[in-house]
């Protein structure tokens, strides 16, 4: 019954875009951080969504890899910061907020669809289990 | 005898699980809405229902091939399966990826009445055959 399948498809969705949802709580949280643990500023950091074959043709997706942006991180005037270099910049993450944003509604959306799908195949299972009641 | 009580059901069997199974085929383009390069795919229900209702028809009753020696019935060749196909995207994207969420969730609903449908088709017959075998009086 491929309908129990439908709970593997869309129950990997559900889990990479929980992962991908924090990935961008973390993206936010560090937007304005200066210096990470290592005393470089935090990168902002992406999910790679990868299709993933379950038995057969139908495929679930899984979070490949989570890459960083090497985009060049934001530096403001700031002389009196005490991390502000000899020139008076600060340099704060490469994180784009509005970036950041969208990533959060699209993850938001594409989870809540996949809720939406389990829960319409396990109506239709139900009502499938009640057959010739 | 009895098989042929039931085989009434069986179109609408068939039905039911190709549906259950083009279920499965758009969750995986919904879930895989934000993958780059992936391609949505679907099957052509009205062909796949062809051919499932020919190779059941055909099947006087089913034979297992339990020696790979066994020569595969001629009902047995039959194809059971869809044959998937790729959907032709309205706009590209620039990830590669093809699937249209709107229409796939639009698609899935559709699947999911037709499903119900079937249903209530099998459960009506179920209560036409258990009233003739009750009879009238009950």
């Amino acid at each position: 019954m491929s309908l129990f399948k439908v709970f593997d498809v869309s129950g990997s969705a559900v889990s990479a875009q929980s992962q991908r949802l924090n990935v961008v709580a973390s993206n936010l949280a560090n937007a304005d951080s200066v210096a990470g643990p290592d005393g470089k500023p935090y990168r902002a950091r992406q999910v790679v969504f990868q299709a993933q074959p379950l038995d057969g043709e139908a495929a679930g997706v899984r979070v490949a890899q989570i890459v960083e942006d090497d985009a060049a991180p934001r530096r403001i005037h700031d002389p009196s910061h005490p991390l502000a270099d000899a020139n008076g910049y600060v340099t704060m993450s490469n994180v784009n907020v509005v970036e950041e944003m969208v990533n959060m509604i699209s993850a938001s959306r594409s989870y809540q669809t996949s809720i939406e799908v389990m829960n319409t195949a396990k109506t239709l299972l139900q009502k499938t289990l009640q057959l010739g009641a | 005898m009895l098989d042929r009580l039931t085989q009434t059901l069986d179109f609408n069997a068939a039905a039911l699980l190709l549906r259950s199974e083009r279920a499965r085929i758009l969750a995986a383009n919904m879930a895989n809405a934000d993958t780059p390069h992936y391609k949505a795919r679907d099957f052509d229900f009205r062909q796949a229902l062809q051919n499932a209702t020919a190779a059941t028809a055909a099947v006087p009753a089913p034979a297992a091939r339990t020696h790979p020696a066994h020569l595969p019935l001629a009902s047995q060749a039959g194809s059971r399966t869809a044959a998937l196909q790729y959907r032709i995207p309205a706009q590209p994207a620039l990830d590669g990826n093809s699937v249209d969420l709107d229409l796939e969730r639009a698609a899935f609903a559709d699947n999911a009445v037709r499903y119900e449908a079937g249903l209530r088709f099998i459960n009506g017959q179920i209560r036409t055959l258990t009233l003739a075998i009750n009879g009238q009086g009950q």
